[in-house]
């Protein structure tokens, strides 16, 4: 891997995990789609319950994709989304429909609200992941040219490729999620939701398989060049390797081992990217290879160094995160924490007002006597230190119980 | 490998017949998402704040109001969420030729705040259903990575729009850049400091006036227990210290835009000929060549600029035609924000005077009306200070670089796309005032932790509350 395709790999591991973790809140949500009646109502809950903490990390996955595809191949990115604008303005509606019935779902009261936010929610959930999967097979199948708008506005996605790529984004999402939710419902200790999600599993497992199976056949007979070289050497092993996964993951599914399905899902749809990134290299766009495409060495090493610090933060983070999670903290109702013993209040306010003034007051000053540097730097500062020190001595003060 | 330079740049410039409108609505976009942010900025300090004062005192009323306003945040993050990927969409979707020209100029500023997006996602999560459920310690310390990442956040993006409005650390030639410092570009800016430092102020100003006036409107309406007004000092306080702050800041600011981007200073005052001692017009109409009907202040304008009232001001005449921006907008723009300002630091000033002198607070019902009226202001003049930057920056997109219309997506349909987005944010927006609504109107439970649960009936008015008039 030289240094110009590094920012792809980071691009195609932040693509499969929105792919795997954004994909499973779409599909979460294509469950509530067909859920009625008293268990729907539970399969809803559950399926709002399990993204819940999750899904704005989730989301953030596709954000990544996007600035480092234009920081390290800007042209390919202005390529994509001036050809390509179509999908990806409905998949832009999408994602406002969506984020904001999952806001105001906690706020609904009544049945019929409920029912109005839950219809929203689902088919924003559909609509989204199959835009941006015809988008996927416009640029996997050649269909946009380098160029501001340079490939046809409708042409380059209404096609049986790219809807090809739609569906099975759609179904490999509720396939996942499926898997997930039924992990979540027996470790919740729900047996009637762990039940439900295993059947859906196991249907949505064949069903994806066979939309996968189809898709093959309609890319390979699409004539393209990424159509051929998935069954040729190296592509073809990546796509064996998903199929294994995904008959392993149907498998454990079957016998109720939801975690080793949880991870079987997941790689299954990682070499599916695998095996489209093999198929397609070394060319990003018609005749645009990734080293012409790439930005200037400079912006590449800072982008890889800019994204290996980000990670030294994102990792411990995100496994914080996840780890309560998965290990059902944030599923009781409540825990075990100790209330707080009162304390005396410390007569420090008025000291601390007075610090506060000092401190605005140097701030001030510098900060209207200089033009830059680190000198009014300091008074921006000392501008800070006043409003945070005086708001903690006004507010401790005036919102004391024994005040008026 | 410079034959391949040289060889037709696909990005060329296109004839788009709907310019105006691509760009009504990628502004209409930032209207929607940047008040939103301010809350991101400021919330999690507040909730902090007051869940801090709660594990010093133990008083659970602080804890109660923590706890609900963390739901608040975190549906106005999740719509926050959303308008930002929007934005960030737009960017390619509408501005495909400024994108593949620049992109890997600024580029590694967003880079940087998807990573800081992430820790914010992450940590606000883990806050907000963390309560109940993490030890007190704990939890207090898992918001503030959410604090955090509201600062860096704000820097990154506003890396950028400094960027655009200095721009720096490349080589542009025959419109391809090499020889590109990415850090240059984006830190090595002088231009960077003064906004990222005005927002993040406006940030609490805006958060701080848009919460203080729905508790103001309470105490209007006669709800005056101490959960409303626990409710109400502390947002009201914070943006009354920073409401004065921001006047600095802003003179800062004006300094800046003086020295760096001339034309643009000489579109708020609207001033033709370059002048030494020139003067500031409060309201008129600048009609071509001057400004007709306002009020001069003399040498003020030279005065702000420069800190000198005899200093040299450069008019719009030192600069072709083609290359002005919109006088009248912008000029209108940066007073209408200059003048919510001077109200904002005013009330602010009554507070913090009636605070210090009678430890209580003003007891006129003019004093909240004017902070009702405060909240609704403070977004105008959030907005206005954002057209008077970015359409003072027109004709260009990035100054003295590449012209807004060289930058346009050559592809049809924008007149759609905008149409249906307009209705698609009305629709969000009538939908987060929904929410707020029903959030605001869930019964009050004072709770001091899991264990003890104190009923307070909510809508109770203390006995005293009316003689206070």
């Amino acid at each position: 891997v030289t240094l110009a395709e590094l920012p792809l790999v980071l691009m195609l591991v932040g693509l499969t995990a929105y792919a795997v973790l954004g994909g499973a809140d779409f599909g979460a949500a294509f469950w509530q789609l067909g859920a009625r009646g008293e268990q729907g109502g539970a399969l809803r809950q559950h399926a709002y319950r399990a993204m819940g903490p999750v899904w704005e990390a989730n989301h953030v996955w596709l954000i990544f994709v996007l600035v480092i595809c234009w920081t390290a191949y800007p042209e390919v990115f202005a390529s994509i989304f001036s050809t390509l604008t179509v999908p990806l303005f409905i998949a832009a509606i999408g994602i406002i429909l969506r984020g904001t019935a999952y806001a105001i779902h906690a706020g609904t009261a009544r049945e019929i609200e409920r029912r109005a936010v839950d219809r929203i929610f689902s088919i924003s959930s559909v609509l989204t992941p199959f835009a941006l999967g015809t988008v996927v097979g416009a640029i996997a199948f050649g269909r946009v040219p380098v160029g501001n708008a340079q490939g046809d506005l409708l042409s380059s996605w209404l096609n049986a490729s790219s809807f090809a790529i739609g569906f099975l984004a759609v179904a490999t999402g509720a396939y996942v999620a499926a898997v997930y939710l039924a992990g979540d419902g027996a470790r919740a200790g729900r047996e009637d939701l762990a039940s439900a999600f295993r059947t859906r599993a196991l249907g949505a497992g064949v069903i994806t398989g066979a939309i996968a199976l189809v898709a093959l056949l309609v890319v390979h007979s699409d004539g393209g060049r990424v159509g051929e070289r998935l069954l040729e050497w190296p592509a073809i092993a990546a796509v064996a390797s998903s199929a294994a996964a995904g008959l392993f993951t149907i498998e454990v599914a079957r016998r109720s081992r939801f975690e080793a399905a949880r991870y079987g899902a997941s790689a299954a749809v990682a070499f599916v990217i695998v095996g489209w990134a093999l198929a397609q290299r070394p060319e990003l766009l018609p005749g645009l290879t990734v080293d012409e495409a790439a930005a200037g060495r400079a912006v590449l090493l800072a982008t890889v160094v800019g994204v290996a610090i980000g990670a030294l933060v994102l990792i411990p983070s995100l496994v914080l995160l996840f780890g309560l999670v998965l290990r059902g903290r944030f599923d009781e109702e409540a825990g075990d924490t100790d209330g707080l013993a009162s304390h005396s209040q410390r007569p420090t306010r008025m000291s601390l007002l007075t610090l506060a003034v000092g401190a605005g007051a140097v701030g001030l000053m510098l900060t209207l006597i200089f033009d830059g540097g680190a000198i009014l730097g300091l008074g921006i500062v000392g501008l800070f230190a006043f409003v945070g020190l005086a708001s903690i001595a006004i507010v401790s003060d005036a919102t004391s119980s024994s005040e008026e | 490998l410079n034959w391949l330079l040289l060889a037709a740049n696909p990005f060329t410039p296109v004839d788009q017949e709907y310019l105006f409108e691509a760009r009504q609505m990628q502004a209409l976009s930032f209207a929607v998402h940047i008040p939103i942010v301010c809350f991101g900025i400021a919330f999690p300090a507040f909730v902090l704040l007051l869940e801090g004062m709660w594990m010093r005192t133990g008083d659970p009323l602080y804890r109660t109001i923590a706890k609900r306003w963390s739901k608040v945040m975190l549906a106005l993050f999740a719509v926050g969420v959303v308008t930002g990927t929007i934005l960030s969409f737009e960017l390619g979707l509408l501005w495909p030729n400024f994108m593949a020209t620049f992109g890997e100029v600024f580029g590694l500023g967003f880079t940087l705040e998807a990573f800081s997006f992430f820790v914010e996602a992450i940590f606000i999560a883990i806050y907000v259903y963390g309560w109940d459920r993490l030890s007190p310690r704990a939890h207090f310390l898992s918001g503030i990575p959410v604090v955090i990442a509201g600062f860096t956040g704000s820097l990154m993006v506003i890396t950028v729009n400094a960027w655009m409005n200095n721009p720096t650390g490349f080589t542009l030639e025959g419109g391809r850049v090499s020889d590109v410092r990415p850090l240059e570009a984006l830190f090595g800016n002088d231009y960077l400091w003064h906004e990222l430092v005005h927002m993040y102020v406006a940030g609490f100003i805006v958060a701080g006036f848009l919460t203080a006036a729905v508790y103001a409107f309470a105490w209007l309406r006669g709800r005056r227990d101490r959960y409303r007004r626990v409710a109400l000092v502390v947002p009201l306080t914070v943006a009354a210290l920073a409401a004065p702050v921001q006047i600095v800041v802003g003179d800062w600011a004006a300094r800046s835009v003086a020295r760096e981007q001339p034309t643009k200073l000489a579109a708020f005052e609207g001033l033709y000929e370059t002048e030494e001692g020139a003067p500031v017009h409060l309201g008129g109409w600048y009609d071509g060549d001057e400004v007709r009907y306002g009020i001069p202040l003399p040498r003020l304008l030279s005065l702000l600029s420069f800190h000198d009232p005899s200093a040299r001001v450069e008019g719009l005449e030192e600069v072709p035609a083609t290359e002005r921006p919109p006088v009248n907008v912008v000029r209108v723009a940066f007073q209408t924000m200059v003048g919510i300002g001077f109200f904002l630091a005013g009330i602010s000033a009554v507070y913090l005077f009636v605070w210090l002198k009678r430890k209580r607070l003003p007891r006129s019902s003019w004093f909240y009306r004017a902070i009702v009226a405060a909240g609704p202001l403070s977004v105008v003049a959030l907005i206005a200070g954002w057209v008077t930057t970015e359409v003072g920056r027109q004709p260009w997109v990035v100054y003295d670089h590449m012209r807004t219309e060289e930058a346009v997506t050559g592809a049809s349909g924008i007149p759609i796309g905008y149409a249906t987005l307009v209705i698609v944010y009305a629709c969000l927006l009538a939908a987060i005032v929904w929410i707020l609504l029903r959030l605001a109107r869930a019964p009050v439970e004072i709770q001091s932790g899991p264990s003890g649960v104190a009923p307070l009936a909510a809508g109770a008015v203390p006995p005293d509350a009316e003689e206070q008039r």
